[in-house]
């Protein structure tokens, strides 16, 4: 590891202008994927800048109905949380899928949102990697892929979004509030990870040195009927090869509305639009969920080692449907 | 070199001096305070055998570096035994149920059960296996621990 200073600002106005102040500074959460990825020598920050003991360890309601999420709120916190588990309970589920209970205790809202992906070659400095390296090459795409993308890659990266968290967050549209140089900016979900295309070293839209103060989850009636599955190799405490989080509106057998967004298949938490746009106004059956998952899957690009991720997602997210229906 | 910082274990404020920042509170708990039951295994967070209790919460020593500890109330394995010689009741169960084979993943287990029972003293299996699912065990294939764990929340619940 490399030499770093560090420090641990009490107002974000401190914080903001420490990593402004610096070239290679960082900000440090719960440390769970920076302090690991330092060890590794992907990561060699001059200065870690702690932001733990700034006032975002907070989940409170917001006056439309929805919920507010402060960036500093442990995972273990956020999955516990009475209004999550009732109102977007696959939120709560997502994080509880996540990593182990020591990691969640640790992990923060704003360090889950931006951990990196777990694509061997990144991780391993003494290999090529256009996203650590730029124009280094991708060893992946020939080599070791198998949990790699199937849908939003590039011929530069092909590297997926390890959190199960942001899956959630996608499927409820979520908002994150971000401190940049040039001021507050609240960016949706949608706009905030970016696809690799040819330069996968960047990975959200977010200015250099911007810091995550919350996530605001929109109000949404129907998001208690929501659920969050995650396909791993073993039973806990492991990534997942494919996942899903989907909201259901079910009235009279009829699909009113419907969120789904994917995990693991992607550079980004995947948000099944197409496959939204098919369900909607349409029956609540088990054809027209397999009709749905098709017109999604159908742009999927699977490599040598990773096309059983086709139909394990398209499995997921028929099943899902049909337990939302069942539970409505 | 940092300047000297003090850490709180087991109730004990300790200086620390010389150290650099780079140090994991594991590696500082270990090679300067003189506390190695917290085990080194991956030092990525994978295997919990440096799980300790900061601020009453459970995680892994290894990711967090010790400089950001300041200030915080460490539990360490070495602390849940309150003197030596006389185990708790977790660790009087992992002994009744012969749940330790080499014994290098033993202290991380007994600090998240401990941890689990304070907070659920009467878990199911399946809570327990969810609890410890963040401590790998190579040698025992887990039954015995999850025995013991049903154990020492009886003989908790006995006393
Ligand atoms: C063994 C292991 C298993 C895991 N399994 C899973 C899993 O199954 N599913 C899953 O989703 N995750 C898993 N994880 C990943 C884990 O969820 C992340 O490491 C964690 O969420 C990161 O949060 P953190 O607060 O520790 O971030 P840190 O490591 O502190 O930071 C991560 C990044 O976020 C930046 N950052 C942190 N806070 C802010 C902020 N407020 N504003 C701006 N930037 C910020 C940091 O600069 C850094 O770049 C696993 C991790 C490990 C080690
Ligand atoms: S897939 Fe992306 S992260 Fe993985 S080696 Fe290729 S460029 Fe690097």
């Amino acid at each position: 590891m490399k030499e770093f200073g560090y420090e641990r600002p009490a107002h974000p106005t401190d914080a903001l202008a420490m990593i402004a102040g610096v070239a290679g500074a960082r900000f440090l959460g719960g440390g769970t994927n920076l302090v690991d990825l330092m060890k590794l020598g992907v990561e060699t920050p001059a200065v870690l800048i702690d932001v733990t003991a700034l006032p975002y360890d907070f989940v409170t309601d917001d006056a439309d109905g929805g919920l507010r999420v402060g960036s500093g709120t442990r995972n273990s916190d956020l999955a516990a949380h009475l209004a999550v588990r009732r109102r977007y309970p696959a939120l709560a589920q997502a994080v509880l899928a996540g990593a182990s209970g020591q990691l969640r205790n640790m992990a923060t809202v704003g360090g889950n949102l931006l951990q990196r992906t777990r694509c061997p070659y990144f991780q391993d400095v003494t290999k090529p990697c256009n996203k650590r390296v730029p124009d280094s090459g991708c060893p992946a795409r020939d080599g070791e892929h198998h949990n790699l993308a199937i849908l939003g890659g590039s011929d530069l990266c092909i590297a997926t979004n390890p959190s199960d968290m942001a899956v959630a967050l996608a499927a409820f549209d979520a908002v994150v509030f971000v401190e940049e140089p040039a001021g507050p900016r609240a960016v949706p979900i949608a706009d905030f990870y970016r696809l690799p295309a040819d330069e996968p070293q960047r990975e959200t839209t977010l200015e250099p040195g911007a810091l995550i103060t919350a996530v605001a989850l929109p109000a949404l009636p129907w998001a208690a009927n929501s659920r969050y599955r995650k396909a791993r190799e073993r039973a806990s405490y492991s990534f997942a090869i494919g996942s899903v989080a989907v909201a259901l509106d079910v009235a009279d057998g009829m699909v009113r509305d419907v969120r789904i967004a994917l995990g693991a298949v992607a550079p980004i938490p995947w948000r099944a639009y197409r496959a939204e746009q098919s369900l909607r106004g349409q029956p609540a059956t088990e054809v027209a969920f397999r009709e749905a998952a098709d017109a999604e899957l159908e742009w999927a690009q699977p490599l040598r080692d990773n096309r059983y991720k086709v139909p394990l997602v398209r499995n997921l997210m028929v099943r899902t449907l049909i337990e939302l229906v069942q539970a409505s | 070199m940092t300047d000297p910082y003090s850490l709180t274990v087991n109730g004990t404020d300790h200086q620390v001096v010389d150290a650099w920042l780079g140090e994991s509170l594991l590696y500082v708990l270990r090679e300067r305070l003189g506390l190695p039951g917290s085990k080194a295994g991956c030092e990525q967070g994978e295997c919990g055998s440096c799980s300790v209790i900061v601020d009453g919460s459970l995680e892994c020593a290894c990711l967090i570096l010790a400089a950001a500890a300041v200030g915080c109330d460490i539990t360490t394995v070495e602390g849940l035994q309150p003197g030596r010689g006389d185990f708790t009741t977790v660790q009087e169960a992992f002994i009744a149920e012969g749940a330790v084979q080499c014994g290098f993943c033993t202290p991380g287990l007994v600090v998240a059960l401990t941890d689990l029972l304070a907070r659920v003293p009467h878990p199911s299996d399946l809570e327990v296996r969810e609890a410890i699912s963040g401590n790998l065990c190579r040698c025992t294939g887990y039954g015995r621990i999850l025995a013991a764990a049903q154990a020492a929340a009886k003989a908790a619940s006995d006393e």
